[in-house]
């Protein structure tokens, strides 16, 4: 064993020292996720070692203060906001990296991507502002209040959707040459070749994709705070204000005490499981790819 | 207001009104009637500036193959994609001459490229089937062009794939990934992809370059076996398959940096009897 290691670096002290820079950023990076959940179980296990854990999903509704912690409508509204700014993206997404690789002029979908890359870069708060001044009037005018499960799919769509794009055109520009051509040579339609080909062999880069614009979807926080609403409930249209997860840490934090307090750590808990098991399973789709 | 490839005139030329009678599979009989279906005159193709192959005029045989022979460079990897037009894919490639396949001028500007290369199919060096299952990769091109019925598909799947003497091999796996395959019988489903187009032309390019010894072997068995039924244009660098499996040849040579055809004739001559000294050398192991 000590003979392979060996034979596998060299023995040159300046060798030595960034391997152990390295390693010990490495080190350091997953002590600091490791570390972050045990904090989150930690201050949450006040709460959690109290109430029964399926209270948090069957309590008829959030108040703390009276032992009350059903996070089932704020986990709904989380989840059906980013599921619908999933679809939204994704088909958006998807269909404007279709468009650059295959048929834009090469000039028109340079600057495309740049726009795409641009707009990954504007602050989560920019969109909330720009949502809760532009957006929720608008659908309030036609479905009030305007704050809405809606205005949030909305302006997370915005949000994920560079994401999406950028990810989907790295997936398809890795689409090796040999296939496209195969397509052609067998008389196959631009259409034929993206639908039958081009798609099924990108695939793997395109859900996974998916999954991480899911999981910054599901982690989104300012932006849904300000135009969703904020009302704890089941929402019954897509017109009814909701609150997030994530959205409820935000507002209550500031004080937030006691069981309360370690009941938005509990929030965050499952925020975070969430996160991690998308995240999971966004690299085993991305090592399908490679495989593939 | 594109112009039809006319399927028609490839089975009825204009040297004989006589339908032309093709051999089954299997006992790949020798034609060779010699009775040209394409006919290349004086063909360029530059890429940008760069000129890469000039002035081609030569005549390919119904129903033979005929081998492109010469170093790596010389264009015929060029002239071999211009008989589907797989050079219009290629940014600043410019083709100029003539050349007519079955009668029709395939360089048309607005020939139905898809038809075209539904009759002239090619084969890569590379083996590409689709990250499809093995059954997709047949059906697929079918589908495409206009065959959904399953019990047409069925039967034709299994036909191509006996055809290529994978049948045996893949009937129980052909919902299996097709890149799960070994690289030579990948090969071969891209024969059978190709074949159940049912095309009058086979373009190969270095078929067998990337397929160890033995696989190699077998697809030029199968290359071997399509004479007589197929029209087969084939690059090759292996100057003893080009004789083995060829019945006329094509030398070509980079002359001033430009591709050129130097000597084309049967095969036997090339080979034995070359009229041209360039020919003799490279023939003989001495240059190239």
């Amino acid at each position: 064993m000590i003979w392979s290691k060996r034979s596998t670096s060299s023995p040159s002290r300046a060798d030595a020292r960034l391997a152990g820079l390295c390693s010990a950023a490495a080190g350091l990076v997953a002590a600091i996720l490791l570390l972050i959940v045990l904090f989150l179980l930690h201050e949450s296990r006040p709460v959690l070692q109290r109430v029964e854990w399926l209270r948090f999903l069957t309590d008829a509704s959030w108040h703390p203060a009276e032992g009350l912690f059903g996070l089932a409508p704020m986990l709904w509204a989380t989840l059906v906001s980013s599921a619908g700014a999933l679809l939204l993206a994704g088909t958006l997404g998807v269909a404007s990296a279709l468009f650059c690789r295959f048929y834009a002029p090469p000039s028109a979908s340079r600057w495309f991507r740049r726009l795409v890359a641009l707009l990954a870069g504007i602050p989560s708060v920019v969109f909330g502002f720009w949502g809760l001044t532009v957006l929720v009037p608008i659908i309030a005018s036609w479905r009030p209040p305007g704050a809405s499960l809606l205005t949030g799919i909305l302006v997370l769509t915005l949000m994920i959707l560079p994401t999406v794009a950028l990810i989907a055109d790295a997936a398809l520009a890795a689409v090796p040459e040999i296939y496209l051509r195969g397509a052609a040579a067998l008389g196959m339609s631009r259409s034929g070749t993206i639908l039958g080909v081009a798609l099924p062999a990108a695939k793997g880069g395109i859900i996974a994709g998916i999954l991480l614009a899911a999981g910054r979807a599901l982690g989104e926080t300012m932006a849904v705070l300000m135009v969703s609403g904020n009302v704890v409930q089941m929402p019954h249209s897509l017109f009814d204000p909701v609150r997030t997860l994530t959205a409820n840490i935000a507002l209550e934090m500031a004080y937030a005490t006691g069981e309360h307090r370690a009941a938005l750590f509990v929030s965050g808990l499952v925020l975070t499981g969430l996160v991690i098991l998308l995240a999971m399973v966004a690299a085993r789709f991305g090592e399908v790819r490679h495989h593939g | 207001m594109t112009q039809a490839f006319d399927r028609h005139t490839l089975f009825f030329p204009e040297t004989d009104g006589e339908a032309y009678t093709l051999g089954p599979l299997q006992s790949g009989p020798l034609c060779c009637v010699p009775e040209p279906l394409i006919r290349v005159t004086n063909l360029s193709v530059s890429y940008g500036n760069h000129p890469a192959l000039k002035d081609v005029t030569l005549d390919i045989y119904r129903g033979c193959i005929t081998a492109l022979i010469g170093p790596s460079g010389c264009g015929k990897t060029s002239f071999l994609s211009v008989l589907n037009r797989l050079t219009d894919m290629i940014p600043g490639c410019r083709v100029e001459g003539g050349i007519r396949i079955g009668g029709q001028d395939i360089l048309a500007p607005r020939l139905d490229v898809s038809a075209l290369r539904r009759e002239v199919s090619m084969i890569f060096q590379k083996p590409n089937p689709f990250p499809l299952s093995i059954r997709r990769n047949i059906e697929m091109p079918l589908r495409e062009h206009g065959m959904k019925k399953r019990a047409d598909l069925d039967e034709k799947l299994e036909r191509v794939l006996t055809d290529v003497g994978l049948w045996a091999e893949v009937k129980d796996r052909l919902d299996k990934p097709a890149l799960a395959l070994s690289g030579g019988q990948q090969q071969r489903l891209c024969i059978a992809r190709a074949l159940a187009l049912e095309p009058s032309v086979l373009l190969m390019d270095e078929p067998c370059s990337a397929l160890d010894p033995l696989s190699s072997g077998v697809v030029e068995d199968l290359i071997g076996r399509l004479k007589g039924r197929y029209t087969v244009v084939i690059v090759t660098h292996n100057l003893a398959q080009a004789r083995r499996i060829a019945n006329y040849a094509a030398f070509f040579w980079l002359r001033e940096r430009v591709g050129t055809l130097v000597e084309f004739g049967q095969c036997r001559q090339i080979f034995e009897a070359p009229a041209h000294d360039l020919t003799a050398a490279y023939v003989n192991g001495a240059r190239g």
